[in-house]
């Protein structure tokens, strides 16, 4: 196979990348893999590299990052930029302030948008209600369905319970 | 020596350790990488002081820059700490009696609590970190987000904050030359597998860490299953790979460990890699019953008591790479 670049030399680096759940296959030569950076994983790759490699993919930069693209989080002032150099936050606020823009970087590491995991227990409580409210009611739907009415009945006194009891916590 | 080097646990002839670290940081408290030397001292009282308030737990503190470079890496080669709060200037932590829970403070989160246990048992590991968090929390305010979880420094740990990982010894599977093909399957169902002492390290020994990648959208219990199943399937293909070289390559496989044995139990000069290395073949011939009256706690405090600062606080000096290589010997010749 020759190198995808150059179109002279062998092609030695074979790449798969996937953007967006598209794959796309490129084989270089070992110089044209070198000039293009495909290489740096022997070269001090990083995990920062790596994450700010995955919030530059997507839509391509404007050249000029003007004041409004670049905001940065009112209470630690860490700019979006640096965060996106650096991959690391500056507090738990940048989250907020960063906000959708780093809806897709969860993607791409997490595969996923939404924590279903523990809750603080002393914070969390309204939370955990309502997550507990959430799969009760599911739980109904699904007895209703299969007609189980003595079984929806049980959890229908469960979820007025639950609702008897937050009422009181707020 | 710490509880998970010395006890025994679940299937300790391929599991050598279960570890669940937990990552929490305090709300309206920049990450500690933006702190200066008094907000991140404040940070490590705030975490003492629940620990202490709360936790059934008694934990000394270590502050780093207190205590002498070797001491930080001895705790480090005990798994107690992680490299980067060993490297760093403001961090500390809390470490129980029996060294089975450590709270790590200003690392690149507020706080990280570990558990860490013998052998193949991640659901009391994470039952431990968890009563750990629940304890903390009672005083503590952590960054949580109803939608995202709990708020870390790097995005890679959003969600849960937990990383849990196996330390699993392979020598089968990497003399039959397969060892790669089970790493690559690994990773492909979201796990990931690392060096003896985390991310970034070589793998030594046979040693391996399969643990969790994704931190957001799965329960810790299904992070927990899901490190189990993988461990569990690797300890079967272990066992298969020891099986068939004992049936097919019985002698050479002998030969093999006792010469390891034999240059364990003589030699006077030895380097950590080939201590890690023959160590490793003297543990399979221990698990296959070729060498008798060994056990796992003598091979594992070995192990980690050969480590170059070990070896240093051992001779209550700084030593060249030279001498500890003489020292070293000598550590092995008189444990076996």
């Amino acid at each position: 196979m020759i190198c995808n670049e150059c179109g002279k030399r062998p092609a030695t680096v074979h790449i798969t990348k996937i953007e967006n759940g598209k794959k796309t296959n490129m084989h270089l030569c070992e110089q044209c893999a070198l000039a293009k950076g495909a290489l740096s994983m022997n070269t001090g790759f990083s995990i920062n590299d790596l994450l700010a490699g995955m919030l530059n993919t997507g839509t391509p930069l404007p050249i000029k990052v003007d004041f409004m693209d670049d905001p940065s989080c009112p209470v630690c002032g860490m700019k979006y930029s640096r965060f996106r150099e650096t991959g690391r936050f500056g507090c738990g606020s940048c989250y907020k302030s960063f906000g959708d823009r780093l809806t897709p970087l969860f993607r791409r590491i997490h595969g996923n948008i939404n924590h279903t995991g523990k809750i603080p227990q002393r914070t969390g409580g309204r939370l955990k209600i309502m997550r507990e409210m959430e799969s009760l009611k599911a739980e109904l739907a699904n007895a209703v369905k299969r007609e189980e009415y003595e079984k929806a009945a049980e959890i229908r006194d469960k979820i007025r319970a639950l609702e008897k009891s937050s009422g009181r916590d707020e | 020596m710490s509880g998970w080097i010395t006890q025994q646990g679940p299937q300790n002839e391929i599991v050598l350790s279960s570890r669940v670290r937990l990552a929490r940081n305090i709300a309206n408290t920049p990450f500690p990488a933006y702190l200066n030397i008094d907000e991140a001292n404040k940070v490590i009282d705030q975490v003492e002081m629940a620990a202490k308030k709360n936790d059934k737990e008694s934990y000394k503190l270590y502050t780093i820059d207190k205590i002498p470079y070797v001491d930080r890496q001895v705790l480090l080669e005990k798994h107690l700490i992680s490299p980067d709060l060993a490297k760093g200037s403001k961090g500390a932590a809390l470490i129980s009696e029996n060294e089975l829970i450590s709270i790590m403070i200003n690392e690149e989160d507020h706080i990280r609590i570990q558990a860490i246990l013998p052998g193949f048992q991640m659901k009391n590991a994470w039952a431990m970190a968890n009563d750990v968090d629940d304890a903390l929390e009672q005083s503590l305010d952590y960054t949580y987000d109803e939608k995202l979880g709990y708020l870390t420094c790097c995005p890679t740990n959003v969600g849960t904050g937990m990383r849990a990982s196996a330390m699993v010894h392979l020598p089968a599977l990497n003399m039959s030359g397969n060892i790669s093909k089970i790493l690559q399957t690994v990773t492909q169902i979201g796990l990931t597998i690392r060096g003896m002492y985390g991310e970034g390290t070589e793998f030594q020994g046979n040693l391996f860490q399969i643990s969790n990648q994704i931190t957001l959208g799965l329960s810790e219990e299904e992070i927990v299953e899901n490190i189990n199943a993988a461990t569990s399937q690797i300890v079967e293909k272990e066992k298969e790979a020891r099986n068939i070289l004992l049936n097919n390559n019985r002698i050479q496989l002998e030969d093999k460990i006792w010469r390891a044995w034999g240059i364990l139990k003589n030699a006077r000069v030895i380097t950590s890699q080939e201590a890690m290395k023959l160590l490793s073949d003297v543990r399979l011939g221990m698990d296959l019953n070729i060498i008798e009256n060994l056990t796992v706690s003598l091979l594992n405090e070995i192990m980690i008591e050969t480590q170059p600062a070990s070896i240093q606080k051992y001779a209550g000096e700084e030593l060249s790479p030279d001498a500890r290589d003489i020292i070293r010997a000598e550590i092995i010749r008189k444990k076996l």
